[in-house]
């Protein structure tokens, strides 16, 4: 019997305190993914593959309804599709009783096409085409208001239409974060949602107004944030019941609670910095439990949750490629998927796990994609075990915006597969091949 | 290939350089190799003895190889 091989490596010992946080997590072999066998997984699926737990999705839709739902009496979530829009992830969170958050026409269709009756469908964006409009209207999803001119646009369009478009006016506000965001919807503070709020009281024989909406941010680490958004809300439906005999139906909060991932250049982990839902739970219905509604007047609080839903529950799976030396002597390691695969790698610093036991030996290394583009950086910085070619790696926590923010650049999309309660695997989205890649194309005749 | 003389070498790994005060510590393949050179083997003799009791293929090590002749230029360990 021969003795396991790892490449020779010395490493450099440098003085100095030992690290307060201890051994570092990622360190810890990862050999299965919800009960099965990554080795089974990349020798079935291929490398890289994205995989996704239908367990974990299911379990923090139901946390998220939890820590809301014990709180305030109605809650409703709505899937924020853009976040991850396959099919089978919206509909575990559709089986679970999330409506849909769609931002396009496109997603309208999709999500119109997984079930969701158009009633429970709310459609947000700046970017509404008139078709978009109408086809929203005639499923009678809810339009999310976003700016004068489509609310303009939309006044015009409800003239000629059988029944009025139900609608809410996206508010944009000061909650305290920096920056603000107030790009999207019409300013609180300055006048202009009130302004658009008595346009559309003045014109309720053509549209409906029924809700109010906003979404401070994304990854908003403060959560007395959403209690001050949620008590500006509060006031202004209020004042439209009271001023306007315009009673809101529903005030919806956004998404934009974080996932546990760790932002770039953080000082510490994610896991240890990241307040947990029920902060966001307790600030948001708290400040609606204060706001002085009767009890028979308390709107439905509506949350568009994307990535705290979805994050934890993707995994990537990959391969080193080939380990390399650069001109300073630090240690590059490239692997198959990169930057076209795992968007967020722009805004994490991912944990990543090898899959087998190696010896304690570490080194740090720049992790680089397999693109043929200095971009192509997944962390800048990683200690990793002694890796070899064709080892398997675990990204953690990709479940949100890869999905769908993935490029098909220099290399084909890969398998996705979700992992089902009972542990079986099920393809979702297959590989890409050159066929599928080249069916939109057309080459003009005199090219041919 | 010659690791510098004044270079001391532990059992358990640690390689310490009088002349710059730098300590490294080798895992177990990088020991075996540094032991072996240590007692002036060829290279190519210290391949074939890794290769003998390591499983590992000989273009691996072989690549593997420069890398630590890389490394131990890069810290200054080597003779020439
Ligand atoms: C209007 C709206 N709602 C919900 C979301 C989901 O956000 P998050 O994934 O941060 O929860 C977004 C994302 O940008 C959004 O624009």
């Amino acid at each position: 019997m021969k003795l396991p091989y790892e490449r020779p490596h010395i490493r450099k010992l440098t003085a100095g305190p030992p690290s307060k946080f201890g051994p570092r997590p990622g360190q810890q072999p990862v050999t299965e993914l919800d009960g099965v066998p990554v080795t089974a997984l990349a020798a079935r699926y291929g490398s890289p593959l994205f995989v996704l737990s239908e367990r974990q999705l299911r379990r923090n839709y139901q946390a998220a309804v939890r820590a809301f739902g014990t709180r305030y009496p109605q809650v409703q979530l709505a899937w924020s599709y853009k976040t991850n829009y396959l099919n089978a992830v919206c509909r575990v969170f559709h089986q679970e009783g999330a409506w849909a958050e769609v931002v396009s026409g496109f997603e309208l269709e999709k999500a119109l096409g997984n079930g969701v009756p158009g009633h429970q469908i709310l459609f947000n964006g700046p970017g509404k085409r008139r078709a978009d409009l109408l086809r929203a209207a005639e499923v009678d999803a809810v339009i999310h208001l976003d700016h004068a001119d489509e609310l303009h646009l939309l006044l015009e369009l409800a003239a000629g239409l059988p029944q009025r478009p139900r609608v809410a006016l996206r508010i944009n506000l000061d909650a305290g974060t920096f920056p603000q965001w107030d790009r999207f919807g019409f300013n609180l503070e300055n006048g202009q949602a009130w302004q658009a709020i008595e346009r559309l009281a003045a014109a309720a024989d053509r549209v409906e107004l029924i809700g109010l909406h906003c979404h401070i941010g994304t990854f908003v680490l403060q959560p007395a944030a959403y209690g001050v958004a949620a008590g500006k809300l509060a006031a202004l439906a209020q004042r439209c019941a009271r001023e306007l005999q315009a009673p809101i139906q529903y005030l919806d909060l956004g998404g934009g609670f974080p996932s546990t991932n760790t932002l770039k250049g953080a000082y510490l982990p994610g896991p240890d910095t990241v307040p947990p839902l029920d902060d966001y739970a307790e600030a948001i219905t708290q400040a609606l439990l204060g706001a002085g509604f009767r009890p028979d007047e308390l709107p439905l609080l509506i949350l568009e949750a994307g990535r705290v839903l979805v994050d934890d529950a993707g995994s990537l799976l990959g391969s080193v490629l080939a380990t390399k030396r650069l001109a300073d002597g630090r240690r590059a390691t490239i692997v198959d998927f990169g930057v076209n695969l795992l968007f967020t790698s722009y805004w994490y610093d991912h944990l990543i796990s090898p899959t087998r036991d190696y010896s304690p030996q570490t080194e740090t290394t720049v992790l680089y994609g397999p693109l043929c583009m200095n971009i192509d950086v997944l962390r800048e910085a990683v200690s990793l075990p002694l890796l070899a070619p064709g080892d398997l790696l675990v990204v953690h926590k990709v479940g949100a915006y890869n999905m769908s923010q993935w490029q098909q650049f220099i290399t084909l999309r890969p398998n996705v597969v979700l992992i089902d309660m009972q542990g079986e695997v099920h393809v979702v989205r297959e590989a890409e091949t050159l066929a599928y890649l080249q069916q939109l194309e057309k080459v003009p005749g005199h090219l041919r | 290939m010659k690791l510098k003389p004044t270079i001391a070498l532990s059992a358990a790994g640690l390689l310490f350089n009088p002349a710059t005060g730098d300590s490294f510590s080798a895992n177990p393949v990088a020991l075996e190799i540094l032991g072996l050179l240590r007692e002036d083997a060829a290279p190519e003799a210290a391949k074939t003895a890794v290769l003998a009791r390591y499983e590992v293929e000989a273009h691996q090590l072989d690549k593997d190889w420069d890398d630590l002749v890389a490394q131990l230029r890069q810290h200054d360990l080597l003779d020439s």
